[in-house]
């Protein structure tokens, strides 16, 4: 079987997953089945990132989204006991619905003519410089090259993301902590 | 369908599958995370629409980075997941301590915080 006929199957199945899940996320009237349309759609893109050859990403995708955020989704709603169906058909203002299909249809219009007028730009470094398994003959190679650029190009941009999470970790224990009633407890903040 | 554009193949092989497929992928799954972030009422699933579009920028990235033969573009891809964990810890905790005082509030009921 011609291999560029598999990629096609794969590419048209995780799109599919990916565009059923993200309808899914929008139509659901409970949240718990919005988050679980959301696995879906991030396994398809986690597919789709093995089939660019971004292996890395890939599991990262599956790790820190499917296996963190959406997990992180559930225990909110969860917790917070919001996993109850929402009736979807009323809807307070009326002209909503329809003023969204049109932005929908317009930024989909409006990105994709500009995606197949930009077809044919001019490429400068065509395919030269991502390592893939084939080219290399290392199973590696993405995770190398990524390694490298990250810890060489990037690496003070990296020391900055643990800076950002430090704060947002810090910051979500100021917003959600039950503080004591002043006066009752002054003093007791440890 | 491009019958071998780029490489000169024949007509009767099929040409492999461009970057620009995967834009157009990445195009709908942004749209319909616009769409739903416009009509849901919900602030978590809101919040599931802006990873939708979270996700969309980077399949747009890699597919760039295959196309221009970068590795930067998978390195931002890297950070975009980066924040977007940070932002969702963050909008998470806010949207925690909304509901809990107000159970069953929706991004509407946020409206009387308007001075």
């Amino acid at each position: 079987m011609d291999p560029t006929f598999l990629e096609y199957v794969v590419f048209f199945v995780a799109g599919a997953m990916m565009i059923g899940g993200a309808i899914g996320v929008l139509a659901f009237s409970n949240p718990v089945h919005s988050a679980l349309g959301l696995v879906l759609t991030l396994f398809g893109v986690a597919v789709q990132f093995v089939a660019m050859e971004a292996h890395f990403l890939a599991a990262v995708q599956v790790i820190v989204y499917a296996g963190a955020i959406v997990v992180l989704f559930l225990f909110v709603i969860m917790l917070l006991g919001v996993d109850t169906a929402t009736d979807l058909s009323i809807e307070p203002i009326k002209v909503q619905r329809p003023l969204a299909a049109v932005m929908g249809v317009a930024l989909l219009a409006l990105l994709g003519a500009s995606i197949v007028q930009a077809r044919d730009a001019l490429v400068l470094n065509p395919g030269a410089g991502i390592a893939t398994v084939q080219s290399t003959g290392n199973h590696d190679a993405n995770i190398d090259q990524i390694a490298e650029n990250l810890y060489g190009d990037w690496v003070f941009a990296f020391e900055l993301t643990s800076v950002l999470l430090i704060v947002a970790v810090v910051g979500t224990v100021l917003l959600t902590r039950k503080w004591p009633k002043a006066g009752s407890t002054a003093g007791d903040r440890t | 369908m491009a019958e071998g554009r780029l490489d000169g193949r024949g007509p009767d092989v099929i040409a492999a599958i461009e970057p620009t497929w995967y834009l157009l992928l990445a195009a709908l799954l942004f749209s319909i995370g616009a769409v739903g972030l416009v009509i849901r009422r919900n602030p978590l699933v809101m919040f599931m629409c802006i990873e939708l579009m979270l996700n969309a920028a980077n399949i747009t990235f890699v597919a760039l980075a295959t196309r221009l033969g970068d590795i930067n573009g998978q390195t931002a891809v890297f950070f975009v997941m980066v924040v977007a964990a940070a932002e969702v810890v963050v909008g998470l905790g806010i949207i925690v301590s909304i509901l809990r005082r107000r159970p069953g509030a929706t991004a509407d009921s946020l409206a009387e915080l308007k001075g």
